[in-house]
């Protein structure tokens, strides 16, 4: 029977020169799941992606993909995913089709199974009218598509996306978000970081958030609303004394913000009615409690470069 | 042993055969233009050098027997070759692949290693050589200045050149930090090299020291040992000297670039 966890990773560490990437964590994703890993700049994501795919090597702990410890079946790992990195790695001197055929090889995938694949997967992207072109005549979005694309010729077990969408026009976004919730439905089990909250919220089953190499919380996006943020949040923009008095007074959750104050609600209408009444006209406003809330309050608000 | 006293931790399959033909791909799609410089620099060399110099310098002595000058500089200008197109390939063209073009990066999540990839990238830079001295022994041939069939050997000797200056190529490619860097080793390494191997006058017009200092040099050994061929007039310590040289220099080289490339990668 095939193992229900694809990667196992305890007391996982990373540290070059000195620095602690990633800090001893913890995680497990299971088959057929589509895992996320998000966090700020430096969090220490891609670092453990990178564990993962075999690319950087462990410090300490133990990683098993598949079972298979990665020190020991790095080869036998790296044949059984495929990954798509956040740096463009297209081969320039190659066609559209030929990425594939070429990429096909390093994997042994014999000549006529390789062209077979490599068509239908461009048919899969939607790229097969491109077929021939040069690399430089397709889009970032069109780029991105082929990348995937490559990355499931060796028909993987896992995909490893880091950053799947960054820099995309919306159209784009929402193709690649299209070609991966059928991947998803196929039963792949997809692991990817991302900074986009919707693109996290939508695709992922479950998805954890880390900052400073280390995992603050872990869990299905929609629990994670609940538990840490609640139902709903409100918006006050410039809020006057009258309402900060209300929130102090009912000892509601809310952070304040240099000119807004957001109060976080198991039952926001009511209070938004309460509100709305006692606070200028226009500067209030209820909506749904999002993962970015969760993620605001777990990192922080101030800039990370 | 399987791992080669730790420089292949993974082994050495023959994936690396995989970046070889990888290169393999792109160079006959451009072949047009890999073809033109083995062919036309000869003749152009030839003729300023045979038709221009030549005039000038009608006879050269080399080792007990006179010459052309064209017969002499043909081989210098072979052993050459067989140094740019390794160096070259090794520094620029690996560089451009490894840096700008992240194809090592797209080749590390696939089941090959970074040794191999390595690996293929240097067996890459030697056929590179051996391919630009065939077609410029091709070249040369028309010429007539070549002896044979002892020019033949020069086959052999385009891919041990082409190795041992790939495998040194590579070195730089592993520790330069930009690519404009590469200005270095090229003035510092290949342009004396081009100069004072032995290539355009025999190395006993030098001082004695300088001659010494020649024989430091990777170039000296392959001059000679192609010149030897070219003429068929083999010196035995010369052409022992020569080959041992080579191979030292390459089975030197070869595992330095793969432990400082791994340095420089593997984060």
């Amino acid at each position: 029977m095939a193992e229900q966890v694809v990667v196992r990773a305890r007391g996982l560490t990373k540290r070059y020169n000195g620095f602690t990437a990633v800090d001893a964590v913890d995680f497990d994703v299971g088959r057929a799941e589509c895992f996320g890993f998000l966090g700020p700049n430096g969090a220490g994501k891609t670092t453990t992606v990178r564990m993962v795919y075999g690319y950087s090597p462990i410090t300490n702990g133990l990683l098993e993909v598949f079972g298979l410890d990665i020190r020991a079946s790095l080869r036998a790992i790296k044949a059984r995913i495929g990954v798509c990195q956040q740096e463009n790695s297209l081969d320039p001197d190659f066609s559209v089709l030929k990425n594939l055929e070429v990429y096909a090889r390093y994997f042994d995938i014999p000549r006529a199974e390789a062209r077979r694949r490599a068509e239908e997967l461009l048919d899969f992207v939607a790229l097969s009218s491109r077929r021939d072109s040069p690399i430089s005549e397709l889009s970032g979005g069109m780029q991105r598509r082929l990348v995937v694309a490559r990355a499931l010729i060796n028909n993987p077990e896992l995909l490893i996306l880091d950053e799947p969408t960054t820099g995309l026009d919306p159209q784009s976004r929402h193709q690649v978000w299209e070609r991966l919730e059928e991947l998803k439905a196929r039963g792949l089990s997809i692991l990817l970081t991302t900074h986009y909250m919707d693109e996290a919220a939508s695709l992922c089953d479950r998805l954890l958030i880390m900052d400073h190499g280390k995992i603050l919380v872990e869990g299905a996006p929609r629990d994670l609303v609940a538990r840490l943020i609640g139902a709903d949040v409100i918006e006050v923009a410039d809020p006057s004394e009258a309402v900060m008095d209300v929130v102090r007074e009912r000892g509601l959750k809310f952070d304040l913000l240099t000119r807004r104050l957001l109060i976080y609600a198991t039952d926001g209408e009511a209070l938004f009615r309460e509100l709305t009444r006692r606070c200028p006209a226009g500067g209030c406003s209820l909506r749904q409690a999002t993962l970015e809330d969760v993620f605001l309050k777990l990192t922080g608000r101030e800039l990370r470069e | 042993m399987r791992t080669w006293f730790g420089l292949f931790p993974n082994g050495l399959s023959v994936r690396a055969y995989k970046v070889w033909r990888r290169n393999w791909d792109v160079y006959q799609t451009t072949w047009q233009i890999n073809f033109l410089p083995p062919i036309l620099e000869p003749v152009f060399y030839l003729l300023a050098f045979g038709a221009g110099l030549g005039t000038l310098v009608r006879v050269v002595h080399f080792q007990g027997a006179a010459l052309s000058y064209v017969a002499f500089i043909a081989p210098g200008l072979i052993a050459i070759t067989i140094m740019q197109n390794a160096f070259f390939e090794n520094t620029y063209s690996s560089f451009v692949r490894m840096y700008y073009q992240k194809t090592y990066d797209a080749l590390l999540v696939t089941p090959l290693v970074l040794e191999e990839i390595i690996v293929g990238e240097m067996l890459w830079g030697a056929t590179k050589s051996l391919l630009a001295g065939g077609l410029m022994l091709g070249v040369v041939a028309a010429f007539g200045v070549l002896s044979w069939p002892d020019s033949a050997a020069i086959l052999p000797l385009s891919l041990l050149g082409g190795a041992a200056f790939g495998a040194s190529a590579m070195c730089f490619t592993a520790i330069i930090p930009r690519i404009e860097v590469f200005n270095l080793p090229i003035f510092l390494f290949v342009t004396p090299m081009f100069l004072f191997s032995g290539t355009f006058f025999p190395l006993d017009a030098l001082p004695q020291w300088a001659q010494w200092l020649a024989l430091a040099l990777p170039l000296t050994h392959l001059t000679n040992l192609v010149r030897a061929a070219s003429l068929s007039h083999w010196d035995l310590v010369q052409t022992v000297v020569g080959v041992a040289y080579l191979v030292v220099f390459t089975t030197v080289c070869f595992p330095l670039a793969i432990v400082l490339m791994r340095r420089r990668l593997v984060k």
